[in-house]
């Protein structure tokens, strides 16, 4: 292009653009790659968060999937004026007749310790209580079976117990391999299982589970339940837990209390999402302070590289290009952090996920974010160094050599 | 294209091609007391001349190679590369005047480091628009010019003095300017590599490079065809060509 005066104009291509951008990482790698850190620390944190949080809630999901969440629960206040502990006899009858109600299971709590063997001292209960449940009470929970069997309708008659798995842990028993008894209510009793964790109804994890029947006959227990565990047809879901008090409890209503236990754990995930949030607070801070470090080290190297400039301007570059020039470096500078960064973050997460047992999830947004945040502050950084170097005069920064 | 210069100073012979000329120039600093380091300069240098300006520290040296190589405008007085005055021309103007017609040796040589030889005579061509492979292939050859085709890969800082100073040459002359100015081109060199680089700036004069050589030492100046002494930011004698 030639202007008017017949001088054709200086020019730089776009590759040599990247070339004298990347002059300063070239000379000074070990400056350039320690500036870099920061913003590959800010960046690794902040995927490293939102992939957490991402591999985290994929997991939550696919757990409430497993679990369900059309799981309901009713359960007996307990104290003065909010109830005695016990729901109507007839409480699990009338919830069943509830339309989109598909299952029950009854739950019995029994005035009943329980000792490793009957030389244990009897103030030594473990924390360990004894429930009368109904044989479906495993299906219902979608519980499993770590070793051994769960109650059946014949075990369901017999002096025979199941644990949830903190009982037996506490019991000293993990398997159920030989005769292993324990001292339940000043009797043996078999363990004929061990149960896996249940992961919506923990109180049940610390229980021995006996069935209606053995609890009646062999432990003198009246079988009133205590609380009654509701599956219903999901897309009902809100209004069985609107009418569940009245039915449970025509006479008293507001002493029966109605939760759905995978609330519980969307409000463990809530509650880490306001961790994320706090986690993401701290990776911005990461990187502003990494920005901070690049603009320290591009105005250093403004400063160093006087010479360099003023040998350009005589070369014929224009203010302009030497500002593309430092502000480049910049970029480049903070395109490597945030490359770098991105890719931590993922080892990171994939790390932790791996070990969790979750599957790595890293969201597409944190990885464009990530590397477009460490391209935005290489920007801002970068500015005030490159507009000083284009407004240094060529004299004075050969001069300075 | 007319050309006002001082009676007793004025150089080129009649017909020669007149690539730099100053007149009336003076240089003003704005510091208190202000420093007048040019006091009304008249200079031209003809097409295939070989100037050695000598002077004393002080003498106002720099800020004349300056004002020649349009790194600083004067005060007062026009200045004219070329066949441009540079009164007329914008910054950016400038920038495409001395990509295109003046080559720069420093004495720092002011090389990239951690490049080659070759890449830092390429340089030389960077803001003028060539692609890359045509800077290479011109800075292959201003390279051979100077006597260092056996040095093309080396990086710059495993060079000798001598042989980086060989390498600024190579890179003001790759482009072909119109004038090369050259600022104390020997002032970091030994006496041995200052011959070799006399002798070099002699040799490439002969191939028809216009070279103005600013430098404090006498010894060198007077060896070349014409010496003008500066003082006190005035052209205090100008011996014309002497052939």
């Amino acid at each position: 292009m030639s202007r008017g005066n017949g001088l054709v104009p200086s020019k730089l291509h776009g590759t040599d653009v990247l070339r004298t951008a990347s002059v300063g990482l070239h000379t000074r790698k070990l400056r350039a790659a320690l500036s870099a850190l920061g913003i590959v620390i800010g960046i690794a944190a902040m995927v490293g968060v939102l992939g957490l949080s991402e591999s985290s809630k994929s997991d939550l999901l696919a757990q409430l999937d497993r679990l369900g969440t059309n799981l309901l629960t009713v359960q007996a206040g307990t104290g003065i004026g909010i109830g005695s502990g016990e729901l109507p006899t007839e409480a699990a009858g009338m919830i069943s007749r509830i339309g989109p109600v598909e299952q029950t299971s009854t739950i019995s709590a029994v005035a009943a310790n329980v000792y490793k063997s009957d030389y244990v001292p009897e103030g030594q209960t473990g924390g360990i209580t004894v429930q009368a449940v109904d044989v479906n009470l495993l299906d219902t929970l979608a519980g499993s079976v770590a070793d051994g069997k769960s109650l059946d309708e014949a075990t369901a008659t017999y002096p025979t117990a199941v644990l949830g798995s903190v009982a037996a842990e506490r019991l000293g028993i993990r398997d159920v391999t030989g005769t292993q008894q324990i001292w339940l209510g000043d009797q043996w009793f078999t363990v004929i299982g061990v149960l896996d964790e249940f992961e919506l109804n923990p109180d049940l994890d610390r229980a021995a589970l006996v069935g209606m029947t053995t609890a009646e006959e062999f432990l003198d227990h009246e079988v009133v339940p205590s609380s009654i565990l509701i599956r219903v047809d999901p897309a009902f879901v809100d209004e069985v837990t609107s009418v569940l008090a009245a039915t449970a409890s025509p006479q008293n209503p507001e002493e029966v209390q109605v939760a759905r236990p995978s609330d519980a754990l969307e409000a463990k995930e809530a509650a880490d999402d306001a961790f994320t949030a706090l986690f993401l607070g701290l990776g911005a801070v990461a990187l502003l302070v990494g920005g901070v470090g690049i603009a320290n080290v591009m105005v250093i190297s403004v400063l160093e590289r006087r010479s360099e400039i003023g040998l350009r301007r005589a070369l014929g570059a224009t203010k302009r290009h030497v500002a593309v020039q430092f502000l480049g470096e910049a970029l480049l500078l903070s395109a490597v952090g945030g490359i770098g960064g991105v890719a931590l973050g993922w080892a990171v997460t994939g790390v932790y996920a791996n070990v969790r047992g979750w599957s790595t999830l890293i969201p597409p947004i944190a990885i464009a974010g990530g590397i477009a945040a460490a391209l935005l502050i290489g920007a801002v950084a970068g500015l005030y160094p490159a507009i000083r170097a284009a407004r240094l005069s060529p004299t004075e920064a050969l001069r300075s050599a | 294209m007319t050309f006002i210069v001082s009676e007793e100073r004025s150089v080129p012979a009649a017909g020669a091609e007149v690539v730099l000329s100053l007149h009336g120039v003076t240089k003003e600093y704005p510091t208190t007391p202000p420093v007048r380091a040019l006091r009304g300069v008249d200079f031209a240098v003809a097409r295939g001349e070989l100037v050695g300006v000598v002077g004393p520290s002080g003498s106002g040296k720099s800020t004349l190679l300056h004002i020649m190589g349009t790194l600083d405008r004067p005060t007062t007085g026009d200045v004219t590369v070329a066949g441009y005055n540079i009164k007329d021309l914008s910054d950016k103007d400038l920038s495409a005047l001395r990509s295109r017609h003046i080559g720069f040796v420093f004495q720092q040589f002011h090389l990239l480091s951690g490049y080659t030889a070759l890449d830092n005579v390429a340089d030389g061509l960077l803001y003028t628009g060539l692609n890359v492979t045509t800077r290479r292939e011109m800075a292959h050859r201003a390279l051979l010019r100077v006597g260092l085709g056996h040095r093309l890969d080396h990086v710059a800082t495993k060079l000798s003095g001598g042989e980086r100073q060989r390498v600024a040459v190579a890179r003001a002359l790759v482009g072909t300017p119109s004038i090369v100015l050259a600022d104390e081109p020997t002032g970091n060199l030994d006496t041995k590599n200052s011959e070799a680089i006399v002798e070099l700036i002699h040799q490439i004069n002969d191939e028809g490079v216009t070279f103005v050589v600013i430098t404090h030492n006498p010894e060198i100046a007077e060896a070349f065809p014409r010496t003008a002494g500066l003082r006190d930011g005035r052209i205090e004698y100008d011996t014309g060509e002497r052939r």
